[in-house]
């Protein structure tokens, strides 16, 4: 067996779809039907989890670090809330998608920054567009409505079929689809030969350079991706909760989304949807006990996973879920630790 | 006229503040290469620890400032010996996100301690209001600032370039490991200067708490300030920061003043400008690592 069959083997071998996956996505369906009174915590842990799967694609895949990736999310939520506020695009779905766009041409002219320089450059560049977006927005008042946010914003029923209902069982259906959509656009791409590219450029630059991976190119390409996912995760958080105001730019966004992605594990898709999901329910414990500190037990929760080591927590975490699964399946563990942690 | 040579001397006031503020990180980050983002948290630690002296317990004003440096610098070196030191060899996300926790936890932590809202340290009669020097209006606040913020730079600069502490810090920040085989004890020689740096970060938040505002969201707000401060400035010498303060502090005043609407917008803008143009900062020699 050659070599290049080898890897093309092992590729599509880890591009199969496995049992814990479906059964992921059909207990996230049943969500629907389980919990009927918490739509509204439910998508927002849908639409964090998409946040977090794009910032995966660019540190998890990558190796980008980004400390602004709020400025995709608030692109992608002001072009929303704009298009419905005056009328331009009323079906929701388009509107997601020219949100989406916006945000990946923003990326792409971005990209050209980011790419350039080293770790500290990045995070200062990426830092500083984020807050550049935001005193534009807050220097336009008269389009972007200041600090009051933009307000009335009506959305109009998906499609023309379903309206949003006070409930937010259609906003979480809907949520949940383009979720699962996008996920499997992001799956079919880090299988990919250019996902495995990516994964090369993380791991060592300049050797992947040296096999003839166009590094430059192919960071540009998977950044605008993100930056695409991104905006369409600030248009669901625009058209679900038909508000858009300038915290959607805040640091504390972006500082929290590496949080949820280092929960989750970086470097493996369902890393930021689990990520999201224990993220909330962590806020939601730490809100109930001190309303107004629960900052202080995130902070404490960062300092501990990093102290700790990220890679050893998701050991630990795994160690009895994947016992299980070979005592039981007699195969490898379905749920690996990603094989290296992004730097 | 006048009020431009005002404004400029605010600005220059208002650099060196940043200066002081933020020359600790220039170390830790453009030296050591630790990605430190709890830098403000330690300025903000002086502030406090000062303004309690001096509101609470009646303490004149220029006794707390040395107190409020010794605290942050306790607390620095604390935390430098208990948990930075384990992550100088980690990776830049590892430290990025350990420093934003503890910012998190300082922010808390001290909206817990001593309420949301901002806090003002009373200042001494002498140092109120203005004097009239050839026309030009002239804070006495800040010409106290720019004679303490001077003879601070003066003081470093001399300590980095003539002493044996200075030469021991440089050859272990050029290179540690053969700083290592000559008997120099770079732990030690780093846990001090960051020690060194946290109290004057805190003298900075002490300093600034009139200027720049202290609440429990200080480490937030003004992070970007110091971080561009040591990217723009580069990390090869104490001269380099120093004038991006400098030009960052006149920019920043003066982009309030005649242009209030866009002010931000224009210094986050020469940032990135400047870090295209030169990734390694102005002023800077070494390749960013």
């Amino acid at each position: 067996m050659t070599a290049l069959s080898d890897v093309s083997t092992h590729a599509m071998a880890s591009a199969r779809w496995r049992i814990s996956e479906v059964a992921f996505w059909v207990l996230a369906l049943a969500c629907a039907f389980l919990f009927p009174s918490r739509y509204l915590i439910m998508t927002d842990i849908v639409r964090l989890g998409l946040f977090a799967l794009s910032l995966d694609l660019i540190l998890g895949y990558a190796g980008i670090v980004s400390l602004g990736h709020a400025a995709f999310f608030g692109v992608g939520a002001y072009s929303a809330g704009l298009l419905a506020l005056h009328g331009i695009i009323n079906e929701p779905v388009i509107a997601l998608v020219a949100a989406g766009l916006v945000a990946a041409v923003l990326g792409f002219l971005t990209s050209f920054l980011v790419i350039r320089g080293a770790d500290l450059t990045r995070l200062m560049v990426t830092l500083g567009i984020a807050l550049l977006l935001e005193a534009l927005a807050e220097r336009f008042s008269d389009i972007t409505g200041g600090t009051d946010g933009l307000q009335g914003i009506e959305m109009q029923p998906i499609l023309g079929l379903f309206a949003f209902d006070m409930f937010g069982k259609t906003g979480f259906l809907y949520s949940l689809i383009v979720l699962f959509v996008l996920f499997l656009l992001a799956r079919r791409v880090v299988h990919s030969p250019f996902g495995l590219s990516l994964r090369a450029i993380r791991n060592n630059p300049l050797r992947a350079a040296a096999i003839g991976v166009p590094v430059n190119r192919r960071l540009i390409a998977v950044y605008t991706l993100a930056a695409f996912y991104a905006g369409i995760a600030g248009a669901l958080f625009t058209q679900t909760t038909a508000l858009a105001s300038l915290d959607v730019f805040a640091f504390e966004r972006s500082a929290d989304l590496m949080l949820v992605l280092v929960i989750g594990g970086t470097g493996y898709l369902y890393g930021g949807l689990i990520g999201a999901v224990v993220f909330k329910m962590l806020q939601e414990l730490f809100q109930s006990i001190t309303p107004q500190y629960w900052l202080f037990w995130i902070g404490l929760v960062l300092v501990v996973i990093v102290m700790v080591g990220r890679a050893r927590i998701h050991r630990l975490v795994l160690f009895v879920p994947n016992l299980i699964i070979r005592q039981f399946a007699g195969r490898k563990a379905a749920v690996a630790v990603p094989e290296s942690e992004a730097s | 006229m006048a009020s431009i040579l005002t404004n400029l001397f605010d600005g220059v006031a208002y650099g060196m503040l940043l200066f002081v503020l933020a020359c600790g990180l220039a170390v830790t980050l453009g030296l050591m290469n630790f990605v430190n983002l709890a830098h403000g948290a330690f300025a903000m630690a002086g502030g406090y620890i000062c303004a309690v002296l001096v509101n609470n317990s009646g303490w004149p004003f220029f006794a707390a400032l040395p107190l409020a440096f010794v605290g942050s610098a306790v607390i620095g070196i604390a935390l430098e010996r208990t948990l930075y030191r384990h992550l100088y060899s980690r990776s830049h996300l590892d430290q990025v996100l350990f420093s934003i926790g503890l910012v998190f936890m300082s922010v808390a932590a001290v909206d817990y301690i001593m309420g949301s809202s901002r806090v003002f340290i009373k200042l001494p009669a002498a140092l109120e209001g203005q004097i009239d020097l050839f026309g030009v209006g002239i804070g006495r606040y800040r010409l106290m600032i720019v004679v303490i913020c001077g003879l601070l730079t003066l003081a470093l600069q001399l300590i980095l370039a003539k002493t044996r502490f200075g030469s021991r810090l440089r050859a272990a920040v050029d290179d540690p490991r053969a700083a290592i085989g000559l008997g120099i004890n770079v732990p030690q020689v780093f846990a001090f200067t960051f020690a060194f740096g946290c109290g004057l970060a805190g003298l900075g938040g002490a300093l600034s708490a009139e200027i720049l505002g202290l609440d429990p969201y200080f480490p937030l707000k003004f992070m970007i300030y110091f971080l561009i401060v040591v990217t723009v400035g580069g990390s090869s010498s104490i001269t380099g920061p120093f004038l991006a303060s400098l030009l960052l502090g006149i920019a920043d005043v003066a982009g309030k003043y005649y242009v209030p609407k866009v002010g931000p917008f224009v210094i986050y803008t020469v940032m990135i400008v400047i870090l295209l143009w030169r990734p390694n900062g102005l002023f800077g020699r070494t390749a960013a690592r």
